[in-house]
């Protein structure tokens, strides 16, 4: 870090530029969890059993569709955000980077999945 | 990457064991396993019941065995044992509750809480 030119030095001290979004993205998809999973967990709990029809003729009524597919993006975010925490913290060199494009599809696929299947309940 | 050994902090074996160090490994460790056992159930669900009543009775089948009751008991407290202790994470993002007693405090409230909640669900699930 010592050699180079001088913004490439200034550059060196440190990553205070994605560091900063990544740490307030994780507080506002944190905080939207926080309703969509109160909102998730307490509506599951009300429903009077769990069989086929009737989860899908819940998850059909535009008033729990929409919020199932914030629960899933937000959801999905959030914990794409925290598994890189812990990839950045246990893994190194080469195999961090990869750890941490597998993450992304993982995250990116799994919400896209999720999406679709409440988009066909709610569509079909 | 290194090329030469560096310090490495804090020495987890040096420090008397507290609350506040159980929560906080449990904040990552029901974060990490919620976000890949929780995710995976969570589309696991979905796509069953966007597939049809036979796939999603093959679901319905092992989620309600003893096994499946386990682990879902597991993740709704894992649910909230990270949601309380990400509240705490919160507050204390404003500046609040770093005085030992405080923070010893709002720990203990966040395991007291994670099994109060995850008891009154389960209770309304099977009960009501």
């Amino acid at each position: 870090m010592l050699g180079g030119t001088e913004i490439g030095r200034v550059r060196g001290l440190g990553a205070a530029k994605a560091g900063v979004h990544h740490w307030w993205q994780q507080r506002v998809t944190a905080v939207a969890n926080l309703a969509l999973v109160v909102w998730f967990i307490a509506s599951l709990a009300r429903l009077p059993n769990y069989d086929y029809g009737t989860v899908t003729e819940w998850l059909r009524q535009p008033i729990v569709a929409v919020p199932m597919l914030l629960f899933i993006v937000s959801v999905f975010w959030h914990l794409r955000l925290g598994l890189q925490v812990l990839i950045e913290d246990y893994v190194s060199g080469g195999a961090r980077v990869a750890a941490l494009v597998a993450l992304n599809f993982f995250a990116i696929a799994g919400a896209a999945v999720g999406v679709l299947c409440v988009l066909k309940i709610a569509l079909g | 990457m290194a090329t030469r050994a560096r310090p490495l902090s804090p020495h987890l074996g040096i420090w008397r064991w507290r609350v506040h160090m159980l929560v906080s490994i449990l904040h990552r460790i029901t974060g990490d396993g919620l976000a890949i056992g929780g995710a995976l159930l969570l589309l696991w669900w979905l796509v069953a019941a966007a597939t049809g009543s036979d796939a999603y009775a093959g679901f319905l089948a092992i989620a309600s065995s003893w096994l499946g009751h386990v682990i879902l008991v597991g993740l709704t407290w894992a649910v909230f044992q990270h949601m309380l202790s990400g509240l705490r994470h919160l507050a204390m993002d404003t500046g609040w509750g770093y005085g030992l007693a405080t923070s010893r405090l709002t720990a203990i409230l966040t395991i007291l809480g994670s099994l109060a909640l995850t008891g009154l669900v389960w209770a309304l699930i099977l009960y009501i």
